[in-house]
């Protein structure tokens, strides 16, 4: 009697027992009790190198996880960062360290978009996490046939089309002068564009003009729309560039209607060196709060960002736009990390990933949310678009988005 | 360019230092049917990068080790080859093996065509020359007349191809095979080519282009077929690389390239066959650990900003270049004589 007692107690221990070690130790490659490996490529060399800021500030992001917090659910995050130059054969040879050698869990914003198309296949081939890929590209949301690979920021195409749609709505004969960066970003932003002019319109095009990364200038590329006839400009620049087509443009005398991109739409590193008076009226979309512009400042999220820059990033250039996506890309992560608990399996980081209900990111715009579903894959997908007026942005209309969820 | 010695490409034989070091090259991924190491393939794979390095480090140093036209170029070269392949997988449906003959004729032709205005061009002009074709060849790649063909900025995606059922190899044992033999079938032709007639008058048009045109050597022929030959074993590189990456895209094919097939040349060691190979794993190897030994040097000296890891990489160079200004290769021939013919380099 007393011995059949505790061996039932004993079996019944044993069950809670080993019910709970199933549920603390699922693991998958690359973590540990106290430790999750996360792999990443950045451009910290070559052309694209000021790209590269993104990923020193994310390490500086976990850095600070890992000291305050102790991590995620007690286990530190390591991230290795790795160079790759922005070239895609070395992204292919990198990845495949991280993977095979290093055994990271997954890939995490890993930068650019050709490098990234170049390790597409692969990272699904081997069932590993590639999310929140740091790339406009809108190629990242296709579960269907790359199950493994997650996007995250409103993609080119749709931002280019929300354009036109809005262009449509409010001029029935625009004359319209294309002034594109030659490269992916450019490309997409066009063709996003050209969707929402759709195949009859485009003949509202009168002069489509593009310029290298490496030109000095795009004065020429001006003068050249403007003796087209154009008036009204798609602006697909990087913030340089930018800068130097607003005042050129003022300069000229010339006032089109100017859509500009929101890669190039910073108030401190393009509109303010631009002169804000040659600014005024030019058009944008967003999603992220434009940390330059002193109107955020109040926000708590914004505060909280800056005291981060101040102490785990003082090097950084707080006016480069990198630091604050990437803040939140980094903090977004986490979370889905948090979200998988004790399975920290490869297979429910995706589950978690494609399982976001409304989730709040700091730095977004009022009323953006993340959120993604087993069949939608692009975590933000909303912009608004917003007006230069006085010193900065005005949001106006409505979320515009092109996939539904 | 006095000081290049051809003990290289004159010496009989194959030497067997030279024989073991490629049976080990073949050997080595035998391992792969013993171990259980995950990160096998990834070695493997880092071994096809050599590879493919050391044969475009190979094609230059045929021009400019053995030749003396200097060129910047080469990663346009690297280029062609590799949307050639590229394009006739993707487009025309060929196996990829039978793309690389094709690649390496197309690189020939290009490059034997660019041989003609570079015979007006001499030293640091020829640079400049070959200059502008690293410079523009990524940008023409994205010309939309050609995006078609090109796919543009976002490039091409290829098929991995698998290896054949009898050899019972992983995908990247069985490609670095394939790289290793056409490595090897490169080694061969341009030893060949150096050991004859052709070789001898290459090597005199470097030394003294007069003098050579005057005892009768056609120094235009020569010149522009080595040309050819340096931009087809090149263009086989490139060919490989589309292969193995199984991807071509503009980016892969900047500046940055061609600069490090030319750091790989002179650190492996200029007019030497063996460089070539030091050179190519240099390029490989070093490029990664510069960035380690950033990252040990700002953990182990707890500093607060990131150490550069391309200063540590130009640091390696600049040390190199001091104390061995030959190259590896060159620097171990000279500790070599040093050691057997002590008496003689003393007196």
């Amino acid at each position: 009697m007393k011995l059949a007692r505790r061996s039932a107690l004993l079996g019944a221990g044993l069950t809670i027992l080993s019910r709970e070690g199933r549920a603390e130790k699922k693991y998958g490659p690359g973590v540990t009790d106290t430790e999750i490996k996360v792999g990443q490529t950045q451009p910290y060399s070559g052309n694209a190198s000021a790209y590269g800021v993104a990923g020193r500030n994310q390490a500086a992001y976990f850095r600070m996880i890992n000291e305050t917090q102790g991590g995620v659910n007690g286990r530190k995050i390591n991230l290795i960062s790795l160079d790759d130059g922005y070239s895609p054969p070395k992204t292919v040879e990198l990845v495949r360290q991280l993977v095979e050698r290093d055994q990271v869990f997954c890939l995490f914003y890993t930068l650019g978009t050709q490098t990234n198309t170049a390790i597409h296949k692969y990272v699904n081939q081997k069932k590993i996490p590639h999310l929140i890929v740091a790339s406009g590209a809108s190629k990242w949301g296709n579960p269907k046939q790359f199950p493994w690979t997650m996007g995250w920021q409103p993609d080119y195409h749709t931002e280019g089309l929300i354009y036109a749609k809005h262009l449509l709505a409010t001029n029935k004969s625009p004359k319209i002068g294309i002034l594109r960066q030659n490269d992916d970003m450019g490309n997409d932003y066009v063709e996003g564009f050209h969707e929402g002019l759709t195949e009859t319109l485009k003949k509202f095009i009168v002069s489509d003009v593009t310029y290298e990364a490496t030109d000095p200038t795009v004065d020429s590329q001006i003068l050249q729309m403007r003796n087209a006839g154009a008036d009204v400009i798609f602006n697909v620049t990087t913030p340089k560039f930018a800068a130097q087509a607003i005042k050129k443009i003022a300069e000229i005398g010339w006032k089109p209607t100017h859509y500009l991109v929101s890669v190039a739409a910073s108030v401190g590193a393009v509109m303010r060196p631009a002169g804000v008076e040659n600014g005024q009226g030019i058009l944008t979309a967003q999603y992220l709060k434009d940390v330059t512009d002193p109107r955020w400042d109040d926000f708590p999220d914004v505060k909280e960002w800056r005291a981060f820059m101040a102490k785990w990033n003082p090097t950084a250039n707080v006016l480069e736009g990198s630091n604050a996506s990437s803040y939140a890309a980094a903090y977004a992560f986490v979370r889905i990390l948090k979200s998988c608990g004790d399975e920290l399996t490869r297979e429910n980081l995706m589950r978690q990933a494609a399982n976001i209900k409304n989730m709040e990111v700091p730095l977004m715009l009022p009323g953006i949310k993340v959120n993604t579903s087993p069949d939608n894959f692009y975590p933000l997908q909303s912009m608004q678009l917003a007006r230069f007026e006085g010193d900065h942005w005005v949001l106006f209309g409505d979320m515009l988005s092109r996939h539904k969820g | 360019m006095a000081a290049i010695d051809n003990s290289w490409a004159t010496k009989g034989g194959l030497g067997w230092i030279a024989t073991t070091f490629w049976v080990l090259l073949a050997v080595g991924p035998l391992a792969g049917f013993f171990t259980q190491d995950p990160s096998f393939e990834y070695y493997m794979f880092m071994g096809q990068s050599m590879l493919i390095n050391t044969i475009a480090i190979l094609g230059l140093n045929l021009l400019i080790g053995f030749n003396g036209q200097i060129s910047l170029g080469h990663s346009a070269f690297f280029a062609i080859g590799a949307y050639t392949t590229a394009i006739l997988m993707n487009f025309a449906g060929w196996p990829y093996y039978a793309t690389i003959p094709v690649a390496a004729i197309i690189c020939f032709g290009a490059g034997f065509l660019f041989g003609f205005p570079a015979l007006k061009l001499e030293g640091h002009y020829l640079a400049l020359a070959t200059f502008t074709l690293a410079i523009a060849v990524p940008q023409l790649l994205k010309y939309k007349a050609i995006a078609g063909w090109t796919g543009g900025v976002g490039g091409l995606i290829l098929d991995k191809p698998d290896a054949p059922e009898f050899t019972r190899l992983g995908t990247d044992q069985y490609l670095y095979y394939l790289c290793l033999i056409l490595a090897m079938l490169s080694f061969w032709i341009v030893r060949n080519m150096l050991r004859g007639r052709s070789g001898r008058a290459m090597m005199a048009i470097r030394d003294h282009a007069m003098a050579a045109g005057t005892m009768g050597i056609d120094t235009a022929k020569y010149k522009t077929l080595t040309f050819g030959v340096s931009a087809g074993i090149t263009g086989v590189g490139g060919a490989l690389s589309a292969i193995t990456v199984a991807y071509v895209a503009p980016d892969s094919f900047t500046l940055q390239l061609a600069v490090s097939f030319l750091v790989g040349l002179v650190v492996g060691g200029i007019a030497s066959l063996p460089g070539c190979l030091v050179g190519g794993a240099f390029i490989v190897l070093i490029q990664n650990s510069s960035q380690s030994i950033s990252d040990w040097m700002k953990v182990t000296f707890s500093l607060r900003y990131d150490v550069p890891a391309w200063a540590i990489y130009g640091i390696l160079l600049i040390l190199l270049m001091y104390f061995m200004p030959r190259g590896i290769m060159g620097g171990i021939e000279t500790l070599w004589l040093k050691l057997t013919h002590r008496k003689e380099t003393q007196a």
